[in-house]
């Protein structure tokens, strides 16, 4: 299968150099963020140009070998998990930002680009890329359409499908697809739509257009805290009926408060059992309109303290915290296990009661700092992988958490993608209609089946083995019945 | 049919489907008709009768609907909650439906602050054209489990799916709206657009047409008078009646008569033609012209964009773009049965 004759094409093709296949050198490549999940490849290649990625794909398509994309390497689902017979086609070498367009709010850039080097470039011009994951220093722009990304600003501006304008794809055929641009418009299919999250399956990502929005003339942060869990999601619903969509609406638990407090000092009152953080930008005149509705809902809805970030330093100071949040969480236990299932935002509090439940259940602590707006949940599940069964018990753990998800009308992933991890909680989401609608979808654009096999979607096969029980749009058979 | 009432056909549109399948007949999808000319003698399926709000609640931003449902009564049931959809739909003298919106992905004036149809789709049940009553996305703002089948189906006319239902993102209306206007020539109203694209202001909509460009301002009524006084335009009191009629297609230029054409082009650009309707920061023009269809493509193609006929439907694209949008259509529809009058090249 590892048929030598790959390698020395692909050596002469690329630079000698950027075929990797010594294997020390191979050790960095073999896990993506999900780091229990391990796996060297067979072969890196880091082509530096379109042309490039072209010939790895040709080389790959006239070989019959699998090729899994990989960017910075800082997805959480293992979407970019290698294959032992597989080339890992890695982009970090695509890193030229190859435009600004000012006039017309856009960037060009490479796949490899890091998020946060977007904005760095567009600064300049008073503009800035929205989607903004956690890990936006490292994490590459042609990863976050992969997966695409969020961060905490998507209840108002949006995921990465709603600021990417246009972009180039190489497909496993040799066909290059010039998909949307500068016009708002597309003709025919959208299938950008069908590229962004589609988690390298359909095809490779050489360039991207992205949309950049003005700097907004002002910014102002609340937070506010609660003495009950239940009352500040409840509060999180009122906000948004109240009129305002937030810049950001973020929540943090005590276990995560207190944890974010002793890493980063943010000045959050430990004693509240949850705190939320509320950003509003826009006029100066509007957020300071928008600032009194919010203070006068979280007022009404029984905050015990709420306190207005104004000056920069303050909104930065109280922002710490919460971008703290997973590394201080590293803190509390040896390892922690990240969740990614949305529910509608009315189940917010019913929801992290249960989770606290089952924590209980379980006997492994539970940290809960999210995007509280957009109803996407990170519970992090603490546990000490060093002790036999722990890991199991965790993700048991977890894949009960994503089935209350689905069960309460949302969904397994919000932001953070299937890749291996949420195979088997695909099942719970769809039907096998679905699921096999999703496999022709994919060998429209890869009928070889060579783009990254195995991830995202689960074969039939291996639902009905699981014995599947659809939980679909969140309408059991028998929903009378307690479940979970 | 007891099993389907209070609006809800979704039964007999998948039956109609798989039997048109099984039949071999290719059918016309429609909702009331609002964008439909012809049908090219194919028997027609229509999602009017299947309708009604299935769910809504205004604290989650999102309503659920049957894709029969009339555009102007979802439109008023948001209203009541202060709320409404984000792409501002065309209505159509009230014939539009929700469905019809969604397929012909038609979004009004505030398209670039406010975004696509696309943009707004959270999740839709479909009939494939195997017959196969199928959902994708959701009902939640983020959901990236599995390919987005579901924004897939916004502006693919219904070739890939019949639309059942559809749940999209609403937004609250902003507390006020001003219009300003100021008489100009097409270049200048360029320059005065390109100036405040990159600003962080509360433009919400532009209009540019018989010589005059217009500029909406919606938010707090404290940010939309501070923005207005700073602009220095001047206030148009008509202004909110003037984008519903530019959003309904009822403003006199889309009363004439002779062939409409709309163009999709870059942000900023001054389209300098007679009878000639732009939108969108200049992004949108629509053309009414006797020039050929060669003609009025290659005019979009120089200045960056595309040129697609009114009423729509899939528009040409590149031949390797075509390869692979003929090969989704076949994930879809491997027969061929939904809408293929509505495909490229299907004269």
């Amino acid at each position: 299968m590892r048929n030598p004759r790959v390698i020395q094409l692909l050596r002469k093709r690329l630079t000698a150099g950027n075929v990797v296949t010594d294997t020390h050198a191979l050790t960095p490549f073999e896990t993506d963020g999900l780091t229990a999940i391990r796996q060297k490849p067979w072969v890196v290649a880091l082509p530096e140009t379109a042309e490039q990625i072209r010939e790895v794909l040709r080389i790959c398509r006239e070989h019959g070998v699998p090729v899994v994309t990989r960017g910075a390497g800082t997805g959480l689902s293992g979407g970019a998990r290698p294959l032992s017979e597989g080339v890992l086609l890695t982009l970090t070498k695509m890193n030229r930002i190859l435009e600004v367009d000012a006039g017309a709010c856009a960037a060009r850039v490479e796949p490899g680009v890091p998020n946060a080097k977007i904005t760095e470039a567009a600064a300049p011009f008073g503009l800035y890329y929205a989607p903004d994951p956690s890990s936006q220093i490292a994490c590459s722009i042609g990863g976050n359409v992969a997966e695409n990304s969020g961060g905490v600003h998507c209840l108002k501006y949006g995921l990465t499908l709603n600021n990417v304008l246009g972009m180039t794809v190489q497909t496993l055929e040799g066909d290059e697809l010039v998909l949307g641009g500068r016009t708002l418009d597309a003709p025919g299919y959208d299938l950008m739509a069908a590229m962004v999250g589609s988690e390298g399956m359909l095809g490779v990502v050489t360039e991207v257009v992205v949309k950049l929005l003005p700097e907004p003339f002002a910014k102002r942060v609340l937070l506010a805290a609660f003495d009950d869990v239940r009352r500040a999601g409840d509060a999180v619903a009122a906000i948004i009926r109240g009129g305002v969509i937030p810049a950001g609406l973020e929540m943090m638990d005590a276990l995560a408060i207190n944890a974010a407090e002793d890493y980063a000092h943010a000045g959050y009152p430990r004693d509240a059992a949850a705190i939320l953080l509320c950003e509003l930008d826009g006029t100066k005149e509007g957020v300071t309109a928008d600032v009194e509705i919010v203070r006068g809902v979280l007022d009404r809805g029984g905050a015990v303290e709420v306190r207005i970030a104004t000056r920069e330093a303050e909104r930065e100071t109280l922002w710490r915290g919460r971008k703290a949040a997973f590394p201080a969480a590293g803190r509390l236990a040896p390892d922690y296990y990240c969740m990614d299932g949305t529910i509608p935002r009315r189940e917010l509090g019913s929801v992290l009661a249960e989770i606290g439940a089952l924590s209980e259940r379980f006997g492994l602590p539970v940290a809960n700092v999210f995007h509280a707006g957009d109803g996407n949940l990170h519970p992090l599940i603490l546990y000490d992988a060093s002790k036999p069964g722990q890991l199991e018990k965790a993700e048991e753990f977890g894949s009960e958490i994503l089935r209350l998800c689905v069960a309460r009308g949302g969904t397994v992933t919000g932001e953070h993608g299937v890749g291996v991890e949420k195979l088997d909680a695909m099942c719970a989401q769809f039907t096998d209609a679905e699921l096999d609608q999703f496999h022709r979808l994919k060998a429209a654009f890869d009928p070889a089946g060579l783009m990254n096999p195995g991830k995202a979607i689960p074969t039939l096969a291996r639902c009905s083995e699981l014995g599947g029980m659809h939980v679909h749009g969140g309408k059991l058979p028998h929903a009378e019945l307690e479940r979970f | 049919m007891s099993a389907e009432k209070n609006g809800d056909r979704a039964e007999s549109l998948t039956a109609a489907v798989a039997a048109a399948r099984e039949r071999g007949h290719a059918i016309a999808i429609a909702g009331d008709g609002s964008k439909l000319e012809s049908t090219n003698g194919l028997e027609r399926i229509c999602t009017s009768g299947h309708e009604g709000i299935v769910d809504y609640r205004p604290d989650e931003l999102v309503v659920t609907a049957r894709s029969g449902s009339k555009l102007a009564g979802i439109a008023s049931v948001l209203a009541e909650e202060g709320q409404a959809l984000p792409f501002e739909p065309p209505l159509f003298d009230g014939r539009g439906t929700l469905g019809g919106a969604v397929a012909a992905g038609l979004a009004g004036p505030g398209r670039p602050w406010s975004g696509s149809v696309r943009d707004a789709l959270l999740g839709v049940t479909i009939v494939n054209g195997m017959g196969q009553r199928l959902s994708f996305g959701g009902q939640v703002l983020k959901n990236v489990a599995g390919y987005d089948v579901s924004r897939l189906m916004a502006g693919a006319f219904g070739t890939l799916g019949l639309l059942v239902d559809v749940s999209l993102r609403v937004q609250p209306i902003p507390e006020t709206a001003v219009t300003l206007a100021r008489e100009c020539k097409p270049g200048e109203a360029a320059a005065l657009i390109g100036a405040l694209l990159c600003q962080p202001l509360p433009v919400t909509a532009t209009a540019y047409g018989g010589g005059v460009l217009r500029i909406r301002l919606s938010g707090s009524s404290e940010s939309v008078s501070h923005a207005a006084r700073s602009l220095g335009l001047d206030i148009e009191a008509e202004g909110e009646a003037f984008f519903r009629a530019a959003r309904d297609h009822a403003l006199p230029f889309f009363l004439n008569s002779g062939p409409l054409w709309m163009l999709s082009l870059p942000v900023g650009t001054a389209f300098d033609e007679a009878d000639t309707f732009a939108e969108w920061a200049g992004a949108r023009v629509w053309w009414r012209t006797d020039a050929g269809a060669e003609s009025v493509r290659a005019r979009a193609r120089a200045g960056g964009g595309h040129a697609a006929s009114f009423p729509p439907r899939l528009a040409d694209v590149t031949p390797p773009v075509a390869k692979y949008m003929r090969r989704v259509k076949a994930a879809f529809d491997p027969d061929n049965i939904l809408n293929p009058h509505l495909l490229p090249h299907a004269d």
